[in-house]
C-alpha cells in the first residue's frame, strides 16, 4: 500500500486521477494537466510535495559535517535562512539524492530530500555521523506537510490565505526561508521550488495542511498534480532524481557540474572519484524539429560523435514542441542537429542549453 | 463514464461504429482518453492499408505516455480523420466526435463478438 499525505482525501475529492509515486499515492492530475501547467506559467498553481521529507540536522559541528557530507559547499550560506541545492554522493562519485539544505544557526540545518529516496538518505546520513563520531542530531520531520504555490500571482496569494504571514515572507529573497509565527501556530515558508516561476514552498504541521490547501483554492490557486509538475521542472532545466541522475553516473554527465566545488580544497565525499575520472558525456537540451511523436526517456539520440541517450523528455505545453534532456558525449556542441530513434524514425532535434522556459517566457526557438 | 449505447467496444479500448454504407469507424474510448491525459501527437495508418485484427495501426501520445491503438477487427484503411491529427486534444474533449480511421470490414458479420456498452462497462470496472 502507498503512503497517503495529509492531503490524500483532498486530492480525491477533487478527483484527482493518482498514482503511486517513489511510494506515495499521489495526484497526476485533477482534469487537464497542460491546464494546470499554464496557470503555473501566467498565474498561481500549487502542488502537495508532503511526500518530500524535511529532515532537520542539530548539534555543535553541523557546518563541518555538511561541509563534508555534501558536494556543493555548505559555506556558500553565510546568512541565515539561506538555502543550497545539492547532490549526495557515494563515495565513488554517483549520485544518492539531491536535495535543498536551508542555514537556519549554526547548529541547525534543515534538509528536504527525495520522497523514494528519504530512507535510504538518513541511513546513509546517520552512518556518516557515526563514522565521524559526530555528536550530531538528526530528525525527520514526519510531522510536517509541505505545499508548493508557484506562479507570477503565487506570493500574493500565499499572503491572501494565510493572514498575517506577508511580514515575515515579504522580504524574503528567492533561496531564502524563514519561520513564520501566526495566529494558529507556525510554518516554514521558503521562496523556492521546482517549476521556473516565483513562489513559496510551506512547510506546516501536518494537521494544518487541508485548512491551508483549502484557503489558497478560495484564494485561486489552482491544485496542480504531479503531471504539470514534471513538464514545469523539464522546461526549467531540472533534473528530476531517478530519472536524469541516480547512483549509476556521476553529477558531472547530469548537468549538475555547476553544484560541484572541485577546485577549492575542501573534501567531500565522492571527490576523490569524480577528480580521477573526467566525464565522457555531458547533459543537454533537445528540441525536436521534425513532426512524428514525443521525445520520452530511453530513448537513442544518434550524433556524429556517437550515441547518447534522452533522459527525460516530453511535450512543453509553454513552447508546443516536444523537448528532453539528454546525455550526449562531451564534444557535442549546442546548435548541433542530432536525431532521435522514435518508434521506427529518426527525428531531428536541435541540441539547445537548458533552462527552455522560465518565468512565464519561452527561453529556446 | 460516457458510453453511448449504439457502439460496439473492445477489450483495447477502440469503439466501433457500423456505418450504413458497410464501412465500421473506430475511435478510442472516453475511458481510455482519461487515462492517457491530454493528447499531443497522433498518428494514423495510411489509407488503403489492409490491416489485421488486434494489429498495431496507430499511435496516440499524451504528455504523460504513447500508447498503440489497435485495428479491434481486420479490414481496408479507407478513411483517415486529418482534423484529429491536425488537433489531437480534440479527443479529449469528445471521444466519440473525434474517430481516428474508417474500415471496411474484411468479414461481412465482423462487429458480432465485440462488446458493447454494458460488457465494456464490466470491464473497465
Amino acid at each position: 500500500m502507498p503512503r497517503q499525505t495529509p492531503l490524500n482525501a483532498v486530492h480525491r475529492a477533487a478527483g484527482a486521477r493518482m498514482v503511486d509515486f517513489g511510494g506515495w499515492d499521489m495526484p497526476v492530475n485533477y482534469g487537464s494537466q497542460i491546464d494546470e501547467h499554464h496557470a503555473v506559467r501566467t498565474s498561481a498553481g500549487m502542488f502537495d510535495v508532503s511526500h518530500m521529507r524535511a529532515v532537520d540536522l542539530e548539534g555543535d559541528g553541523a557546518r563541518d559535517f555538511l561541509r563534508y557530507a555534501l558536494a556543493n559547499n555548505i559555506d556558500k550560506l553565510t546568512q541565515p535562512g539561506k538555502a543550497l541545492y545539492s547532490c549526495l554522493l557515494r563515495p565513488d562519485g554517483h549520485v544518492l539524492d539531491d536535495l535543498i539544505v536551508y542555514f537556519l544557526r549554526e547548529d541547525f540545518f534543515r534538509l528536504v530530500v527525495n520522497a523514494g529516496t528519504a530512507e535510504k538518505d538518513i541511513a546513509w546520513l546517520r552512518d556518516l555521523i557515526r563514522d565521524r563520531a559526530s555528536p550530531l542530531r538528526l530528525t525527520p520531520r514526519d510531522d510536517l506537510a509541505m505545499i508548493a504555490v508557484q506562479g507570477p500571482q503565487a506570493r500574493a496569494k500565499v499572503w491572501q490565505a494565510m493572514p498575517g504571514s506577508e511580514g515575515a515572507s515579504r522580504e524574503l529573497k528567492p533561496f531564502f526561508g524563514a519561520d513564520v509565527k501566526l495566529a494558529d501556530g507556525s510554518c516554514f515558508i521558503a521562496r523556492t521550488g521546482y517549476t521556473g516561476e516565483d513562489g513559496f514552498e510551506i512547510m506546516v504541521p501536518a494537521s494544518h495542511a487541508i485548512a491551508l490547501w483549502q484557503a489558497l483554492v478560495a484564494a485561486g490557486v489552482a491544485p496542480c498534480g504531479l503531471g504539470a509538475r514534471d513538464t514545469l521542472r523539464l522546461e526549467a532545466g531540472m533534473n528530476l532524481y531517478g530519472q536524469d541522475m541516480d547512483e549509476s553516473v556521476s553529477p558531472l554527465v547530469s548537468g549538475l557540474g555547476w553544484t560541484v566545488d572541485l577546485a577549492s580544497p575542501r573534501d567531500f565525499v565522492g571527490k576523490a572519484s569524480l577528480m580521477a575520472a573526467p566525464p565522457a558525456q555531458q547533459q543537454v537540451g533537445l528540441l525536436l524539429l521534425d513532426a512524428g511523436g514525443v521525445l520520452r526517456a530511453h530513448q537513442v539520440v544518434h550524433t556524429t560523435h556517437g550515441d547518447g541517450e534522452i533522459t527525460s523528455g516530453t511535450f512543453s505545453p509553454t513552447l508546443g514542441k516536444s523537448i528532453a534532456l539528454a546525455r550526449l558525449p562531451t564534444t557535442v556542441a549546442i546548435g548541433d542537429v542530432v536525431h532521435v530513434a522514435v518508434r521506427d524514425r529518426k527525428l531531428a532535434a536541435r541540441v539547445v542549453k537548458p533552462p527552455f522556459a522560465r518565468q512565464g517566457r519561452a527561453l529556446v526557438q | 463514464m460516457n458510453l453511448p449505447a449504439e457502439l460496439k467496444y473492445a477489450e483495447s479500448h477502440e469503439w466501433m461504429r457500423a456505418e450504413s454504407d458497410g464501412t465500421v469507424t473506430i475511435g478510442i474510448t472516453d475511458h481510455a482518453q482519461a487515462a492517457l491525459g491530454d493528447l499531443v501527437f497522433i498518428e494514423l495508418p495510411a489509407v488503403g492499408r489492409v490491416l489485421k485484427a488486434n494489429e498495431a495501426c496507430a499511435v496516440v501520445e499524451s504528455v504523460k505516455a504513447a500508447s498503440d491503438v489497435y485495428a479491434p477487427i481486420a479490414g481496408e484503411v479507407v478513411a483517415v480523420n486529418e482534423a484529429v491529427t491536425a488537433a489531437p486534444e480534440s479527443l479529449n474533449e469528445d471521444a466519440y466526435g473525434a474517430w481516428l480511421f474508417r474500415l471496411k470490414p474484411a468479414q461481412a458479420d465482423a462487429l458480432a463478438g465485440m462488446l458493447d456498452a454494458a460488457a465494456y462497462t464490466k470491464l473497465i470496472g
